[in-house]
């Protein structure tokens, strides 16, 4: 409502308006907003409810389901297979939102300290990860990974690290990692724009003032970067806390959550209960405790971020 | 506004919303459960103007071939019929021909994947119906072993795989059996035990005996049925995939079959990463000599004839006692089937008979594909590979040896079985572990089955 508000004072409706002060909130102020609400909970909102409602059914998706109220939760929890998707997605999250905010901030502080000649080249092939689509990522990654031709491979064999070249794909103690790398890859990109966006909004003078103060390099970067850089530090970690955690392009088509299980993450499983073996409600659960796992931790990575600074 | 006309509105918003959203019971409008009529062999020509919506899944190479040449000639001899045409890629098909079948403007026609989670759950809903009356106005049992049909087979219930109704006939046959360099193994083996010392020779000069790559996951089924169907009595693994006579995955044979693998496994039989190759790079490398076997199926054979000429053969698993049956895994293609829904299920099943026809079978040998069903007589061109795909189906037909794909035994075997068998050929799990894990997920759904 408070956008409203700004909205409605500006284009000075008050002039007309015979109700209540100038700059108050009119009721036609929720008219503007109903075409925005109404295709928000057209697309979004009534999908939301109803998979909660399918959630509480055992239903194959074609014939008369049969209510079972919060049995598909209960089994989501029992259920070690499903509990091991979700720890996976843990894992995913160092990958996918610890090291690319970790990358980013590393190449934002090194673009921005001096000005380097060709930034805009340098930054666009570093971001180009990004822009590529996840099927296409996920499609060369395997033949990036490929233990007999892959160029990870080869490169360790001609340094003569051989003993380092192992199925990457393949292992079932590298597969998670190797998938989350690139994930990492993918989005770093993400973070370090977001990064070197924000540090140009840092007032020079706080860099002069450090530097005046005998900061260095390293100093710097944690006395006036790093505080400076914080909403975007919350808006990086929330936009690849979602993508880590509703992963599903990546490991469906590099290792389809195998070998054995070790890389099966909660939105594989969803994929394969509601178009493969017919079990609706139970993806549904699934998908609404992702989206509450999601929720509390992008709730969380705000409210930190919006604690007021020392 | 008001704090409390904000709230009633919120409320009456949220309201709205959750009544969109929710309230009925999901699919409980019952499908169409019309009665049907025995029905016979109509006349095309004479059923009037006519479109068939057709959703297939023959999108590569030959398949695509058969299939375009076959829907001309139905149309140039049937005018009056339009055979509108969806072609997907099978798992887009698998995946969206739910949603298509219970839509009230179903196809006519579908590719209906064998198995619980495509066929079953289709036969479950009543959208699919069954055409063992037009088998026997066609005399379509003549075309096919019965193996064949209890493949394309439910009760009506959806519960009871290969048996019940009939619900599609297929146009493809499929076996697994070995591919060989002809340059690297002079002779193909007649025993499974000669098999194994070609392995063993292979690998003594340096050679990889077998080429494989599993990241895929499904490939691995190939790999333990093709040695499993050596052990195993093949009436025993068709009772286990159709869920009768009390079958059962832990046995003694199962166990010496992962045992064999992962006896190749270990003896380096196998590529040392092969859990970390994809299935196409695989055989690509087999087709540069790396690798003197790979165990696949028939459906290899235009790729890999392409690649190696006449480098290549193909043969049966050879069975451990010598000149006895063969027996291999393998199966057919999707069965094409009629909806429920269809207004015009005669035509459509005149259709299917024109698909699966002796005529049809020459036209798919001619494009480089194994006929289903050998009445066609059409040959392909001698010492060809598709010549000796071809004789192997015959074979086996005649062995009455064709055992189905694991994977088809409940609806998340699949999921179940790739996995174990990744973790088995591993060696992270032990033969006997390999087998109960597998049982288990059985036990569960026969016991949910009722």
């Amino acid at each position: 409502v408070s956008s409203a508000r700004g909205g409605l004072a500006t284009v000075g409706f008050a002039h007309h308006g015979a109700v209540g002060p100038p700059g108050e909130p009119r009721r036609i102020a929720y008219l503007y907003l109903l075409p925005a609400f109404a295709v928000f909970g057209a697309f979004v909102l009534v999908p939301l409810l109803h998979s909660a409602w399918l959630s509480l059914f055992t239903w194959d998706g074609l014939t008369a389901g049969r209510w079972t109220g919060l049995a598909n939760y209960g089994d989501v929890l029992a259920d070690p297979q499903l509990r091991s998707a979700f720890l996976h997605s843990l894992v995913l999250l160092v990958f996918y939102a610890a090291l690319p905010v970790l990358v980013g901030l590393v190449l934002a502080a090194a673009l921005s300290r001096r000005p380097i000649r060709g930034v805009a080249a340098f930054r666009a092939v570093l971001f180009l990860p990004q822009v590529v689509a996840m099927v296409v990522v996920a499609v060369m990654w395997r033949m990036i990974y490929d233990p007999d031709n892959g160029p990870i491979n080869e490169l360790l064999r001609a340094a003569g690290l051989g003993g380092l070249a192992t199925s990457w794909l393949g292992d079932f103690g590298v597969a998670l990692p190797a998938v989350g790398l690139v994930g990492t890859w993918v989005m770093y990109g993400l973070a370090m724009v977001l990064f070197t966006a924000g540090v140009q909004k840092i007032p020079q003078s706080l860099y002069e003032a450090a530097r005046i103060d005998g900061a260095g390099p390293v100093h710097e970067f944690f006395a006036v970067t790093l505080p400076g850089l914080r909403n975007e530090i919350a808006v990086a970690l929330t936009l690849t806390t979602i993508a880590a955690l509703r992963n599903f392009d990546l490991v469906y088509v590099t290792t389809q959550g195998g070998p054995g299980t070790a890389t099966t993450v909660p939105a594989l499983e969803v994929y394969n209960r509601a178009f493969r073996t017919g079990e609706v409600g139970s993806a549904a659960a699934i998908g609404m405790c992702l989206a509450a796992v999601i929720f509390a931790l992008t709730f969380l990575i705000n409210r930190i971020a919006e604690r007021p600074a020392r | 506004m008001r704090y409390r006309t904000r709230v009633a509105l919120a409320a009456a918003l949220l309201g709205a919303l959750i009544g969109a959203g929710c309230g009925a019971t999901p699919g409980g409008e019952s499908a169409d459960t019309a009665q049907q009529e025995p029905q016979r062999k109509v006349d095309v020509a004479k059923a009037g103007k006519v479109s068939l919506t057709v959703w297939d899944q023959n999108v590569r190479g030959g398949q695509s071939r058969q299939i375009r040449a076959l829907n001309r000639a139905f149309q140039e001899r049937y005018p009056n019929v339009r055979i509108e045409r969806v072609a997907k890629s099978f798992s887009d098909l698998n995946t969206t021909l739910k949603l298509a079948a219970s839509s009230n403007k179903a196809p006519d026609v579908v590719q209906a994947n064998q198995g619980h989670p495509v066929m079953g759950q289709l036969v479950k809903a009543k959208l699919l119906r069954p055409v063992d009356d037009y088998a026997k106005a066609y005399g379509w049992q003549q075309r096919y072993t019965r193996v064949l049909l209890d493949l394309n087979r439910f009760t009506d219930d959806g519960k009871h795989y290969g048996a019940g109704n009939l619900y599609g006939v297929s146009q493809a046959g499929e076996v697994v059996g070995v591919y060989y360099n002809k340059e690297k193994v002079p002779q193909p083996p007649e025993t499974f035990s000669e098999f194994e010392q070609q392995l063993d020779t292979a690998k003594a000069r340096g050679e990889l005996p077998i080429q494989f790559g599993n990241l895929d996951k499904w490939p691995g089924i190939h790999e333990f049925q093709a040695v499993q169907t050596q052990f195993a009595d093949k009436q025993a693994i068709r009772d286990f995939v159709f869920a009768r006579n009390g079958a059962s995955f832990d046995t003694a044979e199962n166990r010496q079959a992962a045992a064999t693998l992962q006896e190749w496994a270990a003896e380096g039989f196998l590529p040392p990463n092969f859990n970390g190759v994809g299935y196409d790079p695989a055989w690509q490398r087999f087709t540069k000599g790396q690798g003197q076997f790979l165990i696949a199926g028939t459906w290899l054979v235009g790729d890999l004839e392409e690649a190696m000429g006449d480098k290549v053969g193909f043969f049966l698993m050879p069975p451990r006692e010598a000149g006895a049956p063969r027996v291999a895994l393998g199966g057919e293609d999707l069965p094409w089937a009629i909806t429920s829904k269809s207004e015009h299920p005669d035509v459509a099943a005149a259709y299917l008979d024109f698909l699966t026809s002796p005529d049809a079978m020459r036209v798919l040998v001619q494009t480089g594909n194994v006929p289903a069903s050998t009445a066609g007589g059409a040959q392909a061109p001698a010492g060809s590979l598709l010549a000796e795909a071809i004789a192997a189906w015959e074979q086996i037909n005649r062995d009455d040896g064709l055992v189905p794909y694991l994977d088809y035994a409940t609806p998340s075997f699949y999921d179940q079985i790739t996995a174990d068998i990744q973790q088995m050929l591993a060696r992270r799990t032990s033969p006997e572990q390999f087998t109960k894990g597998a049982q288990g997920q059985y036990g569960q759904f026969l016991e949910g089955r009722g």
